[in-house]
């Protein structure tokens, strides 16, 4: 069994008597292996919770920004109801299905390695990494359409469609111009979360196409499973937050449009 | 699952398993069940936000989206097969999430109070 660590420690703490030897059990031991782990069971479980370690700590950071979302929409509700009203369902439905279907990927590719299947290992990253992407491109479409519509916070910010939505063609209720730059905060944060979301999407496509290219290698089909299992535990936790994000940025308020 | 010399054996003093981790490895039929299962639910979100439900338009958006999450975490992040101990850590750090966000919404509510 090549997932095997021998350790012979105990053995060598004892005293010896005059005369004798210490009998080293065989190791067998592979690159991966860390001497300071007795087995392999240890090592992957310290493994598993090193990476839950970090990502908790992820979902506080995440959570400082929805934090942040959850008061300042009970604070400037009719703001963030016609604001998130303008962003795109369909293309953040879409999203949601790619990112899902690129999780479902990941999770193949998981067990592609824990069965040691080298080709379908490396199939399975490729189309996660192919529907990452993809996930990418359809955001960089929604943030253009903001850009279009002067959605963007900041100098070129417009609230000529909150403040006189009919001459737009949007059928919502027009809000007071000061209650209208609020908006700017529902769409300051919703590039936040949407822009850190994707940083760490882009930020996993890198690892990913590293990940690649050590699968092509053959390093993941020899019961050596941990970087990918933990890598998934990323890409899983990352669309979490996007399960979130989706229905709190683009879907609650649409049962308010006339 | 195949047997394993390591947890099977007799081990009073838990030193090759501490963890009593059993290794799982999840099938893809079960992988895909809970790729069919998110795809369902992500449509049912969508199809919800454009009935009027009042107030309980957020709330079932909310629940959808924390249901969708726990079957991720439990199948696609294995966290049904884990360790107790990592299990605790997960129900932990959410529990210390929660915590930090009732205290400040406890804060940010009642600074008004008695002035209006």
């Amino acid at each position: 069994m090549d997932n095997l660590i021998a350790s012979p420690h105990a053995l060598e703490d004892q005293e010896l008597m005059p005369g004798e030897t210490v009998v080293h059990e065989p190791h067998t031991l592979l690159p991966q292996h860390r001497h300071h782990f007795e087995t392999e069971e240890q090592q992957r479980e310290a493994g598993s919770f090193g990476m839950w370690l970090f990502l908790l700590t992820e979902i506080m950071f995440f959570g400082g920004m929805f934090f942040a979302y959850l008061l300042y929409r009970n604070w400037y509700y009719p703001a963030f109801a016609v604001a998130s009203n303008q962003l795109n369902v369909p293309e953040g439905a879409i999203n949601t299905a790619i990112l899902i279907t690129s999780g479902f990927c990941m999770a193949l590719g998981v067990w592609a390695a824990e069965v040691r299947k080298k080709k379908f290992l490396v199939l399975m990253l490729v189309l996660t990494t192919v529907f990452g992407v993809a996930f990418l491109g359809v955001k960089v479409d929604e943030y253009h359409e903001k850009y279009e519509h002067h959605h963007i916070p900041g100098a070129s910010f417009s609230i000529a469609e909150f403040v006189n939505p009919a001459a737009y063609h949007i059928d919502e209720r027009p809000l007071s111009p000061d209650m209208a730059q609020h908006t700017q905060l529902f769409f300051f944060l919703y590039f936040a979360m949407t822009g850190m979301h994707a940083l760490h999407m882009i930020i996993g496509i890198g690892i990913l196409g590293w990940l690649i290219w050590r699968a092509n290698r053959g390093e993941f089909s020899t019961g050596y499973v941990a970087p990918i299992e933990n890598f998934g535990l990323y890409w899983h936790f990352v669309d979490i937050v996007w399960l979130f994000l989706f229905p709190l940025l683009y879907l609650i308020n649409r049962h308010l449009a006339h | 699952m195949a047997s394993n010399p390591h947890t099977d054996v007799h081990d009073p003093a838990n030193i090759t398993n501490p963890e009593h981790a059993e290794h799982h490895i999840v099938t893809p039929f079960q992988y895909g069940l809970v790729f069919l299962t998110l795809l369902v639910f992500t449509g049912i979100t969508v199809g919800a936000a454009y009935v009027n439900l009042g107030p309980m338009n957020p709330v079932i958006a909310l629940l959808i989206a924390s249901f969708k999450a726990v079957v991720v975490i439990l199948f696609f992040m294995h966290v049904r097969w884990q360790s107790r101990l990592i299990k605790m850590t997960i129900g932990a750090g959410f529990f210390t999430f929660l915590v930090l966000i009732t205290m400040t919404l406890s804060d940010y509510i009642s600074r008004a109070w008695g002035l209006w």
